[in-house]
């Protein structure tokens, strides 16, 4: 089905509260070598029939008055994926 | 000792508690979403006060004529991509917006005041600047906690002294306030900060900031619960006694005050 891929990520200079919590347990694991970690959200938006540039833009708009908080988050990406 | 059933003793003095005088025309809307745990609570903080709580519905557009709302905290919509985030677009936030908001026509803009989750509902809602994220030690906060009352001016603290330092709860893990650098600078220049942590920084708020208000004064929203601490024998311990504190009972009798005040 088509879909469209909106990926958002804390502003840089927002810490990341969780991303630190992750970063601190990788070691445990054994996983080092990772000097950060930053967790965003990937947002998947599925389409009936074709995507449209007007579609397109509508997600767009979506991304940065819903899926995203301008205060604290970017939009980092607003992609099509044809083959998910 | 010997009781009859009816002088049961109960945990605390229901007589001590200091109810004011009812107001008419002082109705207090608070809001309940899918989730809200507080919402009886500050019905009961509101009547404590002076004033008459009306139950609103998150699917209701209509605020059946109250004078102001309370939105409580809790949960909303399973806080689902933000918290509040959902909520914001509840049919009943519409008419809050409208009424609350800067381009409101009135002269006298609907008092908001939102707690805990209400507060980022309005934060989400664009009504308040800034943001919350998690708390910075990622844990659940549940403590009494000491605040400054810096802006006496809103509808909702007229009633305080400035700078009166106040012990009301506070339990959340997602508390953090965060604001841009340029939005910080002019909430402080502007006198916007109306509460601040007293003490360590609970949750790595930026300058400690604990609640804020809107331009006109009539919208305020904290992460504290001032609706927990408005009956003794319910209350945050404080010098009278153990669970006697009643510090956050000023809220509401501001705003049943200043709306009474308005109606004049």
């Amino acid at each position: 089905m088509p879909t469209i891929v909106v990926e958002v990520m804390p502003k840089p200079e927002i810490l990341d509260p969780q991303g630190k919590a992750i970063a601190n347990a990788l070691p445990h694991l054994g996983f080092t070598g990772f000097s950060g970690v930053r967790q965003g959200k990937r947002f998947e938006l599925e389409v009936q029939g074709e995507i449209t540039d007007e579609l397109l833009d509508s997600a767009r708009k979506a991304a940065a008055e819903m899926l995203s908080n301008p205060v604290i988050e970017d939009v980092v990406s607003v992609t099509v994926a044809e083959d998910i | 000792m010997t009781t009859t059933p009816t002088e049961t003793p109960l945990i605390g003095d229901f007589t001590a508690a200091p109810t004011a005088q009812p107001l008419d025309g002082a109705r207090i809307g608070v809001v309940t979403f899918p989730g809200t745990l507080d919402d009886r609570d500050a019905a009961r903080a509101v009547r404590l006060g002076g004033g008459t709580p009306v139950p609103l519905w998150h699917a209701d557009q209509s605020l059946h004529g109250v004078d102001a709302v309370i939105l409580p905290g809790g949960f909303s919509y399973g806080d689902y991509l933000r918290a509040g985030a959902i909520a914001r677009f509840a049919p009943v936030m519409e008419t809050v917006v409208k009424e609350a908001g800067a381009d409101a026509a009135s002269s006298s803009p609907l008092p908001v005041l939102g707690i805990c989750n209400g507060f980022q509902v309005l934060t989400e809602a664009h009504l308040l600047p800034g943001s919350m994220i998690k708390n910075d030690h990622l844990k659940f906060i549940c403590k009494d906690q000491v605040l400054r009352v810096e802006n006496t001016e809103t509808t909702w603290t007229a009633q305080f002294t400035a700078d009166e330092l106040i012990t009301v709860p506070m339990k959340n893990q997602e508390g953090q306030y965060v604001i841009s650098a340029e939005e910080l600078e002019a909430i402080e220049a502007e006198g916007r900060v109306v509460f601040r942590y007293v003490g360590e920084n609970p949750n790595g708020s930026r300058n400690h900031i604990a609640g804020v208000t809107n331009e006109r004064g009539n919208v305020v929203g904290l992460m504290p619960h001032p609706e927990h601490a408005v009956e003794a024998g319910y209350g945050p311990d404080d010098a009278t006694g153990v669970r006697e504190g009643t510090d956050g009972l000023t809220i509401f009798t501001s705003v049943v005050s200043s709306l009474a005040g308005g109606n004049q």
